[in-house]
């Protein structure tokens, strides 16, 4: 899909330079500070996304298109369970066998090989008995789409009901966990809270959270010339994709391929979700011999597949009298749903993550994941870290108002300082970032001169409030588990002088192979357009980890840099040789090679080392030095190369009447390291931001708690209809964003930082403003408590108690 | 009879092949090859599939006009002409507002960006928006999950006027093409849009079983996700005799079949309280097909032109093949759901009286835009003398049907409009209706919201208190 429109020429307007401009002329599109500029030509300069032509001109395929060149295509469709718990009395699919187009209806009997898809062991890919509602009974392969649908309709399918858990106080009274708990342990939190000065406790709610890619799960299989079986996934991890369909089907790794040639958007929800979907097209394409297409649509993905992990965590935190956090104890408890899947590992990270910036010297945390009768919450975005930032900011938030301190300065005082480390013993680097970047957001915003605006306004209205906070982000760059910390890549560069780059990483629209291109165009010394980007596949490098952890341009960056310097090393003793001159004088820039005062073209110097008989092709491969883990006894060790430290302001205004609120203003200012591509880094931010902000105001997953037999454990919020993400209308009207300049060398390729996630947690902001405004409804010294998400409703609700503080009934 | 389909697409004649009387406007061009619409949602909420349709404009010309192609039945655009983003430019030859959204990170997976091309270019377009003047309240009805939107926004915002040469924009110069009737029978069903008002009521009358599709914003709903069965359609959108409206002397008449979003301009203000509803009614891409019609017909007690339209006071015109008869709306709906209105009858026209001048429309969602209501609150209200002399109030989401607050309406008679006045009557309110417990709301935020909602009726409406 080489997109024909030349980027490298294109013009980009420079970031304003400005960082001061008066407020009002600062309205949208706000990018404060330019990019930090490198002696490079490329690699830090604004590259729109490599697909950004083709994805204006609808020219751009995604999987399920990749069926329409096909001939012969089956359809397969899932019979989906109405109950969240009970027994298969018996499946009768000869309804839908006699339905127009029905070829075969899958069923647990038809799995040649085991019937696991998932590390964790205990997921089958088609379950003996029910164990959520919409959980795949059987799936109907048929010749067209609506005709899978209307025979999926018609396989009649006989469920004795038996009782389920869908609550956490269900789970915890029913002792259904999905694996031991884990700890986080230092210093002793039970001593440290008996002598602190302040000790507040209180419980901390927090709702999940549906990816809502717009690309349902999406997965196209057939059987090539040689028995190979060949799946088309939309899949952030084609190995682990490619494991379960080899698992699935009974076959080794070598008879099974993956490709993932990209995603319509991801967020975490297709690093084991995708899975299923692939095993199914699979094993209907091994059996028919036809190719097999599955893509969901939005009621079946919600209802089958997995989900941010709701929970919440009940707390004790103590103060000395300087405001200092002494100590710590907590017990966090996710929903993980019917399956462990990934939750072991989120939980990990929700306890990694519990500090986020601040010092916390005793910390006695326990974490669990609870076993319900629900879809099987997975990775998203964060991945626990957002639960366990969540939990921490909402006590500061609280504690502040008890403490009648400006969270800001509450917040401020406790912030890790250097050389101090976190409960689970990795030192907090470069830690002086935290007062920079909290300290650059507070200016970009004009922070002071606000919160005088606020409380102005809320002076003079009775109806309306307004709300000011800020807040930080800490988030540690890295799978938590080190072997997962690895990335290999090829590449090829053939004889024109034109580049073939593959590697481990998936796209899914975070323009990963964008910043993979800039990498390889940089290292090879070649322009931009001489390089293409390959769909991922398991059968060019295998053994890939998941995109997934913020890693991506970090693991794969480094990867294909290694490719390439071994080309590079071939390629220059052949230039100093065309050059005359010493190898070491050789330099490769912009397609020309030079040296000795005189150049080359890239592409002559390569057909010369072709004639040379010089490989001109090659792998590389990456893994993340200095790293440890142990979870086993307490959670321990430096599981994160480094930290990312961003710091977000917002401001919101609510009314009164309804609990609504809109969002005034966003400025945030954010750690890319050296950014690899600002534009795309920016991108980032702003989505991250805002489905943060989604997650914690206006998203709300609700299953059906209620006794009605019909209804119970039935997911009540399944389409676009009723589960609201933000639209652009939402969005705050002044929305800046800064990437910080001097915050580069923590040792990753060409000194940027991970931006998938750590944004998404600047969201904490927003919700602190609801807080603020909130409180503004009641008298000083009123605790405001809110849960995730902070509806219109339950904003209502937190206004009425703080004006019944008041007396105002 | 033939079962084929023949519209334009992007410019170049396409002939379809219906197979099933279903088949939505997405799925027909995804077949035919223009695979840049996709399919997100499916319940026309997220405006991915979004395509531009030319449709009549007031002065003979025509509009591109956007709407959610997964709700548009594929059979409904014989004889019409459709364009996607992959007719609006091309990789070599960028379109101005696919030049924007690229070049600005307009887009990052891309599945929605076909979608916010084609709903950017209908606000492009828009005859008469000058340069610089982007209505951002067009791309209400277009969700993306990647880019939080800052960069869309200001692509749109910037957007200059097309160049004088754009054959898109003299396109406009031209009228629509002429509806047309259809009559396709498929192996699935039957798919009949009639010419005239008596066809389809006397189609009616002798298949009272069919789906009547008066835009299909809710019936397409119930097709696409819910895989509603509909093996015998009849599609009334277009009707002409559906598609007056009269500004008369006394009372005016709304044609069922007006699309929602024409309803401001040809009211002409004089029913300031639709003007309240429209812009919050749904999105752009859905008020381009919806109508009030459509909305009564379904009777879904969560809509929300009923409350508005009981707060005016509304009478219906219900025709069958043998004649009309007209039911005021507040004594229309008998159950969840149903109506007094028989199936072989439609409704062909909306009467409204003179207007109070005091009036609101109140809707309480978890999203400003494009949301369901948890409860929806109009006000019609006439004070003489700072006294309220007359008062309808029409409810929405609080029970099995939109409700007319007749105890609220007689608390309120008769006294002076004051804040106490309005204090005292919010507790009769609350207690109007049998509000639920649902995903969408509490019944206690419920109660209370059409508390809230009357005192801030009142505060934002003190009245002259010398009469109006």
């Amino acid at each position: 899909m080489a997109d024909t429109t030349d980027w490298d020429s294109a013009v980009v307007e420079p970031a304003p330079t400005e960082d001061r401009l008066p407020a009002e002329a600062r309205t949208v599109g706000l990018h404060h500070g330019a990019a930090p500029q490198r002696p490079t030509a490329l690699v830090g300069t604004d590259v729109p996304h490599d697909n950004a032509i083709s994805h204006v001109t609808g020219t751009v395929q995604y999987t399920e298109d990749l069926a329409a060149g096909l001939v012969g295509v089956l359809h397969a469709w899932p019979v989906q369970a109405p109950i969240a718990r009970g027994r298969i009395v018996a499946v009768d699919a000869a309804p839908a066998l006699a339905a127009p187009g029905v070829v075969r209806v899958l069923t647990i009997d038809d799995i040649p090989g085991t019937n696991q898809i998932a590390f964790a062991g205990d997921q089958p890919l088609i379950h003996p008995e029910v164990v959520h509602e919409g959980q795949a009974v059987a799936w109907v392969l048929a010749e067209t789409r609506q005709q899978a649908i209307d025979g999926a309709l018609a396989v009649r399918v006989e469920y004795e009901q038996l009782p389920a858990v869908l609550t956490l106080d269900e789970a915890i009274a029913a002792d259904e966990w999905l694996f031991e708990p884990m700890h986080l342990l230092t210093g002793d939190a039970a001593a440290a809270l008996a002598s602190a000065t302040h000790v507040f406790a209180g419980t901390t709610e927090f709702g999940g959270q549906e990816h809502l890619y717009f690309e349902c799960q999406t997965a196209l299989a057939q059987v090539d010339s040689e028995g190979q079986v060949v799946v088309h996934s939309s899949t952030q991890a084609p190995a682990s994709t490619q494991g379960a369909v080899a698992a699935v089907l009974g076959v080794p790794l070598h008879q099974v391929t993956v490709e993932s040639l990209r995603m319509g958007g991801a967020f975490g929800g297709k690093e084991t979700q995708a899975d299923p979907v692939a095993a199914v097209a699979a094993l209907g394409s091994v059996l028919t011999r036809r190719p097999v297409l599955v893509r969901l649509d939005r009621a079946a993905d919600s209802t089958l597949t997995g989900k941010r992990h709701p929970g919440r965590a009940e707390w004790r935190i103590g103060f000395d009298a300087d405001l200092r956090i002494v100590g710590l104890t907590a017990d966090l408890v996710l929903d993980g749903g019917w399956c462990a899947d990934l939750s072991q590992a989120v939980v990990a990270r929700a306890l990694c993550h519990i500090d986020n910036a601040y010092l916390i010297p005793a910390a006695d945390v326990l974490g669990r994941a609870a076993r319900t009768n629900k879809t099987s919450q997975t990775a998203f975005r964060g991945f626990g870290g957002p639960q366990g930032m969540f939990v921490i900011e909402d006590i500061m938030g609280r504690a502040a108002l008890r403490l009648g301190v400006a969270p800001d300065e509450l917040r401020r005082r406790n912030f890790y300082r250097p050389g101090e480390r976190t409960p689970y013993q990795q030192e907090v680097n470069a830690a002086d970032r935290l007062g920079l970047v909290w300290d650059q957001a507070r200016a970009d915003a004009g922070y002071e001169r606000l919160r005088r605006e606020v409380d102005a306004f809320n002076a003079a209205h009775e109806h309306t409030k307004r709300g000011l906070a800020v807040t930080p982000v800490k988030f540690g760059v890295s799978f938590n588990q080190t072997f997962l910390n690895q990335a290999g890549a090829l590449v090829h560069v053939y004889r024109d002088g034109t580049v073939l780059v593959s590697h481990g990483g998936t796209e899914m629209g975070q323009g990963l192979h964008t910043k993979m291109l800039m990498v390889a165009a940089e290292e090879l010394g070649v322009p931009l357009r001489s390089v293409r980007l390959a769909p991922t596949r398991t059968d060019k490098v295998p053994n890939s980890s998941a995109t997934s952890a913020s890693t991506g341009a970090d693991l794969n960056g480094y990867a294909v840099a290694d490719a390439c310097a071994q080309i590079v090393a071939r390629l220059r003793p052949v230039a100093a040789e065309l050059l005359d001159t010493d190898a070491g004088g050789v330099t490769f820039a912009d397609g020309i090679v030079s040296g000795g005062g005189r150049t080359r073209p890239w592409a002559e110097v390569v057909e010369a080392a072709y004639v040379r008989r010089v490989q001109l092709w090659s792998s590389g491969f990456y893994s993340t030095p200095g790293l440890s883990w142990n979870a086993a006894g307490g959670v321990r060790g430096t599981p994160f190369k480094y930290f990312v430290y961003d710091a977000g302001v917002t401001q919101v205004e609510v009314d009164g009447d309804t609990g609504a609120y809109r969002w005034l203003s966003a400025d945030l200012a954010c750690d890319a390291g050296d950014s690899l591509a600002p534009l795309l880094d920016i991108g980032q931010i702003e989505g991250a931001y805002v489905q943060g902000v989604g997650w914690l105001t206006q998203e709300e997953l609700l299953w059906d708690t209620s006794d009605d037999p019909a209804r119970r454990g039935r997911l009540a919020t399944r389409a676009f209809s009723t589960y609201k993400i933000p639209g652009l209308l939402d969005i705050p009207e002044r929305f800046g964003v800064r990437l910080m300049t001097g915050f580069g060398g923590d040792g990753s390729i060409h000194g940027s930082k991970a931006v998938g996630e750590p944004p998404l947690m600047l969201a904490f902001s927003a919700f602190e403003a609801l807080r603020d405004a909130v409180a503004a409804f009641g008298p000083a010294g009123h605790e405001v408590v809110l849960r995730a998400p902070a509806t219109p409703e339950v904003v209502y609700w937190a206004i009425r108690d703080a004006r019944a503080a008041g007396g105002a009934g | 009879m033939s079962n084929e389909i023949r519209f334009r697409v992007n410019g170049r004649e396409e002939t379809f092949e219906l197979t099933d009387p279903r088949t939505s406007l997405l799925n027909c061009l995804r077949s035919l090859g223009w695979t840049g619409v996709r399919e997100a949602c499916g319940e026309g909420e997220c405006g991915a599939c979004t395509v531009l349709v030319a449709t009549p404009d007031a002065d003979g010309g025509s509009r591109w006009t956007a709407v959610d192609s997964c709700l548009v039945p594929a059979a409904e655009l014989a004889g019409q002409e459709v364009l996607t983003s992959q007719g609006l430019g091309t990789p070599t030859a960028l379109h101005p507002v696919q030049a924007a959204l690229a070049g600005g990170g307009g887009s990052q997976c891309g599945y929605c960006t076909s979608g916010f091309v084609t709903a950017i270019s209908a606000e492009y377009y828009r005859p008469g928006r000058a340069a610089g003047e982007f209505d951002r309240a067009s791309l209400d009805g277009t969700l993306c999950r990647c880019t939080g939107y800052r960069p869309i926004r200001d692509a749109a915002d910037a957007l200059a006027a097309p160049a004088a040469a754009d054959a898109l924009a003299l396109r406009l110069r031209a009228p629509a093409p002429a509806r047309q009737a259809v009559d396709v029978t498929t192996p699935g069903g039957r798919f009949v849009r009639p010419a005239t008002l008596a066809e389809a009521l006397a189609f009616l009358r002798a298949h009272p079983e069919a789906v009547v599709l008066a835009g299909g914003t809710d019936v397409g709903v119930g097709i696409g996700l819910l895989h509603q069965p509909a093996e015998l359609i009849l599609d009334i959108a277009g009707l002409p005799e559906l598609s007056g409206v009269t500004l008369g002397e006394g009372a005016v008449e709304i044609g069922a079949g007006v699309p929602l979003a024409d309803l401001p301009r040809r009211l002409g203000g004089r029913l300031p309280l639709l003007d309240d509803l429209v812009p919050l009614f749904a999105s752009t891409q859905i008020r381009n097909r919806a109508t009030l019609g459509g909305n009564l017909g379904t009777a879904s007690p969560i809509g929300d032109g009923p409350p508005v339209l009981l707060a005016l006071d509304a009478d219906l015109v219900l025709a069958d093949a043998d004649g009309e008869r007209r039911v005021p709306l507040r004594d229309y709906f008998t159950g969840y759901r149903t109506t007094v209105r028989r199936p072989d009858e439609l409704i062909t026209r909306i009467v409204v009286g003179a207007p109070g001048l005091l009036h609101a429309f109140h809707k309480i969602a978890k999203r400003r835009h494009d949301d369901i209501s948890s409860v929806a609150v109009a006000y019609d209200l006439v004070l003489a003398g700072g006294v309220v002399e007359r008062v309808r109030i029409g409810l929405g989401g609080v029970a099995a049907t939109p409700l007319r607050a007749y105890a609220t309406e007689e608390a309120l008679t008769g006294r002076p409009w004051t804040a106490e006045t309005a204090r005292a009557a919010s507790r009769v309110l609350a207690g109007e209706g049998t509000p639920l417990d649902d995903h969408r709301a509490s019944a206690a935020y419920r109660r209370e919201m059409l508390a809230t909602s009357l005192v801030r009726f009142q505060r934002d409406n003190p009245g002259t208190g010398k009469g109006n």
